[in-house]
């Protein structure tokens, strides 16, 4: 029986001899994630059954990211829920403000997660850890309540839709703008329920920032995961900077059946930007200069990683932004936060006026660090554009990659990062 | 189970922002949830619904985040189910394991709002009332009936280890 990728990781997480797309399973699972909107349902609802311990104190990770430093009394409450929760269960990966990140790019930087694992979050950008090779997806709170207690999940076995992206990407182009493009021909329910497996020559030559930030928009097209073969580039990832990842390296079989197979020569895509209100609305930049902007934000779990801050302040070195414009930079994790520093590129950013945050989701979803007011636009490096996702209902959202949003901070419009 | 209520009707994609803002997710109180849903899209729809209508939408209903106070938000505001002619999977897991009553049905065009349905979630049938016309939702998988009819995933969970430990 030749398998996909996917299908072997789901099959080695079972007790089950064979596994087909459509199959119900009850998988074990590797890690469970939870943040502060999500876990304290989780966690209410592990007490309302009377569960006393939960399944692995190794296998769950808490990350207070998305309200937190708390921005109100409130998001203290619900963080709060978090820190005692680990504290009575002596959860190992817990990561209090300080010492966090945010979850998708903390996971994989502190080595928690790797090629072959089942990894379920009570987040939807859960998906983002295929980019290593693992099947990761994201679920509910009670999903995540059931993880804590049995340490299983049960899924149905994904159909999977192969993408071959040939050819060689031109500059100021990366795993961002493929996921735009993508989405864009798709729709944002093009690969509903589905895994979607990622291949090619452009794929291979991805630096893992870049492929994480492709895996991380699956759900956009309302994929079950993303995923890519792990190789070379995640072995060192996996082994560099003090992690320790084993791993168990799956790669899909010749003859592997796929519900569907896309072809992309990357050579003919732009930098891609993506209008309100969904982020299937993609399309090359040079259709948006004349959009002006309020506000642009760099961060997130799609984008705030080192090497985004590296080609925003490639940009932004030695220039202001337009006078009009508020740009808002936040590192995803402590680390970053700190090799940025380091790296000199917090100076970039403060002496072009920008603001350089602590880590956090920030703006992303409207919580805090950067909120939108009626009528106001923002371009993002962020992954939704929904309608008042990042403020007020009349407020709007652009999509794009960091170079981009750098380029349209200084131009005070939205901007080809060519322009500067 | 058997319901009876009034149509609201919606597009295709309404997003999990768009059931409840993120802005209100610092809270897990059903009422306080319940009276900030879909306030985006409409904002006096809490208080223009009554208790046991429906929600009638297009495809991919609640796409976007995992966040369960978009079912709590919904269950909260009254609705006794949502009719859709299809879910994001995310949304539709998290019905499922909470017990919110979700049913697809192929075509909605023939339901508009402000009809009346009746609902029922056993046989799958769709009654609209107002334009005495019948729908058929498509059945959903036997495991997934299952978890329905235990009351939800962690109740199921409960049955199947009293199961375990009965066959040892």
């Amino acid at each position: 029986m030749a398998y996909t990728i996917t299908e072997k990781i789901l099959l080695a997480h079972t007790d089950k001899k064979s596994i087909a797309p459509g199959d119900f399973i009850y998988a074990k699972i590797d890690l469970a994630l939870g943040n502060d909107i999500t876990a304290p349902i989780a966690i209410q609802e592990f007490e309302l059954t009377g569960a006393k311990k939960v399944f692995d104190r190794h296998k769950i990770a808490l990350v207070p990211d998305h309200f937190t430093p708390a921005k109100d009394k409130k998001s203290a409450e619900q963080a709060k829920i978090l820190a005692n929760f680990a504290k009575k269960h002596k959860i190992i990966n817990y990561f209090e403000v300080g010492r966090m990140g945010v979850e998708h790019a903390l996971l994989p930087e502190a080595g928690l997660v790797g090629p072959g694992d089942l990894i379920i979050g009570a987040d939807s950008h859960t998906c983002t850890y295929g980019a290593l090779g693992a099947f990761s997806t994201g679920i509910g709170s009670t999903d995540l309540a059931a993880g804590f207690i049995t340490g299983c999940v049960w899924l149905k076995v994904p159909e999977t839709i192969k993408f071959i992206y040939s050819g060689k990407l031109k500059p100021w182009v990366g795993g961002k703008d493929l996921i735009l493009h993508t989405i864009g021909d798709i729709g944002v329910d093009g690969a509903l329920y589905m895994a979607m497996e990622f291949q090619g020559e452009a794929i291979k030559a991805l630096s893992m920032d870049d492929r994480f930030s492709m895996c991380n928009m699956a759900i956009e097209a309302g994929g079950k995961s993303g995923i890519i073969e792990p190789d070379e580039i995640t072995e060192k990832y996996i082994r560099s900077e003090g992690r320790k990842v084993k791993g168990v390296f799956y790669k899909s079989d010749e003859g592997a059946r796929y519900c569907k197979v896309i072809e992309h020569d990357v050579s003919k895509i732009e930098p891609q930007v993506s209008a309100p209100h969904l982020p299937s609305n993609s399309a090359p930049v040079s259709k948006f200069k004349k959009i002006n902007i309020d506000q642009s934000v760099i961060g997130s779990c799609t984008n705030g990683r080192i090497s985004d801050l590296r080609i925003a302040a490639k940009i932004l070195k030695g220039k202001k932004v337009n006078s009009r414009v508020r740009l808002v930079i936040i590192p995803a994790t402590q680390k970053i936060y700190s090799q940025a520093i380091k790296e000199g590129l917090a100076d970039i950013f403060l002496n072009a006026g920008g603001v350089f945050s602590t880590p956090s989701c920030g703006p992303c979803l409207g919580g805090h660090l950067g909120i939108l007011a009626s009528g106001e636009r923002a371009i993002a490096t962020t992954n939704r554009n929904f309608r008042g996702r990042m403020g007020h209902p009349d407020s709007e959202v652009y999509l794009s990659n960091p170079a981009v949003a750098a380029a349209s901070a200084i131009k005070g419009r939205i901007a080809h990062p060519e322009e500067i | 189970m058997k319901f009876k209520g009034k149509v609201w009707k919606f597009k295709d994609d309404v997003n999990t922002d768009e059931i409840i803002p993120a802005r209100h997710l610092n809270t897990t109180d059903p009422k306080e949830l319940g009276s900030h849903c879909m306030e985006d899209i409409d904002k006096d729809f809490s208080k223009k619904i009554s208790k046991g209508d429906i929600i009638v939408a297009g495809k991919n209903f609640g796409c976007g985040s995992s966040r369960e106070h978009a079912q709590i938000s919904i269950k909260g505001a009254g609705i006794s189910c949502v009719i859709a002619e299809s879910f994001a999977r995310i949304f539709l897991r998290n019905a499922i394991n909470m017990g919110l009553p979700i049913l697809e049905i192929e075509d909605i065009r023939g339901i508009k709002e402000g009809d009346y349905l009746e609902v029922d979630l056993n046989s799958g049938s769709v009654m609209n009332l107002t334009e005495h016309k019948a729908h058929k939702a498509k059945s959903l998988p036997k495991f997934i009936q299952e978890i329905i009819k235990s009351g939800g995933l962690l109740k199921w969970i409960k049955r199947r280890e009293l199961d375990a430990k009965r066959t040892k």
